[in-house]
């Protein structure tokens, strides 16, 4: 009887829970897209969606990688590269017959891009979260990512602050797949990666479970309409850098001291709200989004906090910030440019892949090392 | 300690983000641009982290 009891009021308290956080999240958006505009409310609504997949689905990106390495297990990057290739199917045209209205994450290949990608892949290897998966991670409550944030952050900034500094160091013209054929050759590429990463996948492992499926495609939904609503791809680390920025502006630090936070664009932004800029809100709905996601399951804030050494926490706040500078010097993350990048047919996405591929090995030795798993 | 406890400090960090940002650069609905780009005959413009400012 008493248990029967304690059962209805856990199911009515879960009940009330959930309907807040629905509620939550539908005045958040129409409260920005009231006072602020439609196009503000949606690209919120389109990073609570991001956030909402990545962490119901627990899906990712560092993790994916990792299993690809350490256990030959292709499914994560096969779906990875199935919502790449669904929205290089929808970008890549769009952006060819709207240019100006368009703009792909197109950036140029150069020595500090490919050094920035090697650092970032091996940075999100030691603290298991890429740009997302940090945002997703601290939003659902893992002590990790919520220390790494910051840092990434102000990472970020620094990394923007010098970010014109290192890319005349050796930068190739911004080389870029276009119209019908550059989307055949992305494709083509595309199918060419998976099959590899297929066949090197250990047998039994190599099929794409549903929820893997159902991720990829919420995922390339969601960065299309990223896209057609902002006229940019989904992006995540220019929104952490300018949060940071925006502090030292208000404590009144001259930022024209640096190349990038001197140009008119960036003094624009700066200047104002960022619940106006969109990988902000994009950002703030991945943190949001996970965080519904972990109060909406049962005892999904339960859990308890696992125990560190001294030199993990160490360890988290420089991987941190690496992934911050290191991600403004490739031109992007694995969403800016890995995701992004490749899809709407940008080479330096490609190249990028490469060097943090080759990054994530060394991040994966380092990671139990600096005491963040346990040796094997 | 639980998960509550870290969950509920990102999204306090994040409110207070957004409301202090708010005091120093409000809102204006006036000055919103369409609500799609894509259309929208207007040449894209917000920052990206792959893209050199202008």
């Amino acid at each position: 009887m008493n248990t029967a009891i304690l059962e209805r009021q856990a199911a009515s308290g879960g009940i009330a829970r959930r309907s807040a956080l629905i509620l939550a999240a539908l005045a958040a958006v129409a409260a920005l897209a009231l006072f602020g505009g439609a196009r503000y409310g949606f690209m919120l609504a389109i990073g609570l969606g991001f956030g909402i997949a990545l962490e119901g689905l627990r899906f990712g990106f560092a993790g994916p990688w990792r299993a690809m390495i350490v256990r030959r297990e292709p499914a994560g990057i096969l779906a990875q590269l199935l919502a790449i290739a669904l929205v290089s199917i929808v970008a890549i045209p769009a952006i060819s017959s709207h240019p100006g209205e368009l703009t792909g994450a197109q950036a140029p290949i150069g020595f500090a891009m490919v050094g920035g990608a090697f650092v970032f892949g091996a940075a999100m290897q030691v603290v298991m979260g890429c740009g997302s998966g940090t945002l997703v991670n601290a939003g659902s409550g893992n002590p990790i990512g919520l220390l790494a944030l910051p840092f990434f952050a102000i990472g970020s900034f620094f990394g923007a602050y010098g970010l014109i500094w290192w890319t005349n160091l050796g930068a190739l013209p911004i080389l870029t797949l276009r119209g019908t054929s550059g989307l055949a050759v992305t494709l083509v590429l595309l199918a060419l990666v998976a099959a590899t990463v297929f066949f090197l996948g250990k047998r039994g492992s190599r099929s794409l479970p549903r929820r893997y499926v159902i991720a990829a495609l919420v995922l390339a939904a969601l960065a299309i309409a990223n896209l057609l609503v902002a006229g940019q791809p989904w992006g995540v680390v220019y929104g952490l850098g300018l949060w940071v920025a925006k502090g030292v502006n208000g404590m009144g630090f001259d930022l024209t001291q640096s190349a990038f936070y001197a140009a008119p664009g960036s003094i624009t932004r700066v200047k104002e709200s960022l619940l106006t800029d969109y990988t902000s809100l994009t950002d703030i709905g991945l943190i949001a989004g996970a965080f519904g996601v972990a109060a909406w399951r049962q005892g999904g804030l339960s859990q308890k906090l696992p125990s560190y050494p001294a030199r993990a926490w160490a360890a988290t706040i420089i991987a941190g910030f690496l992934l911050g500078y290191s991600s403004r010097l490739a031109f992007g993350c694995n969403v800016g440019a890995f995701f992004s990048g490749i899809s709407t047919g940008s080479l330096h996405g490609w190249v990028w892949f490469a060097a943090a591929f080759a990054g994530a090995y060394l991040g994966i030795w380092l990671r139990p090392r600096l005491g963040l798993e346990a040796r094997a | 300690m639980t998960r509550k406890a870290t969950a509920f400090t990102a999204l306090a960090g994040l409110l207070l983000l957004i409301g202090a940002d708010l005091i120093g650069a409000p809102l204006n609905p006036y000055q919103a641009p369409p609500a799609f780009a894509f259309g929208s005959g207007q040449v894209a413009s917000g920052g990206f982290c792959g893209a050199l400012p202008n």
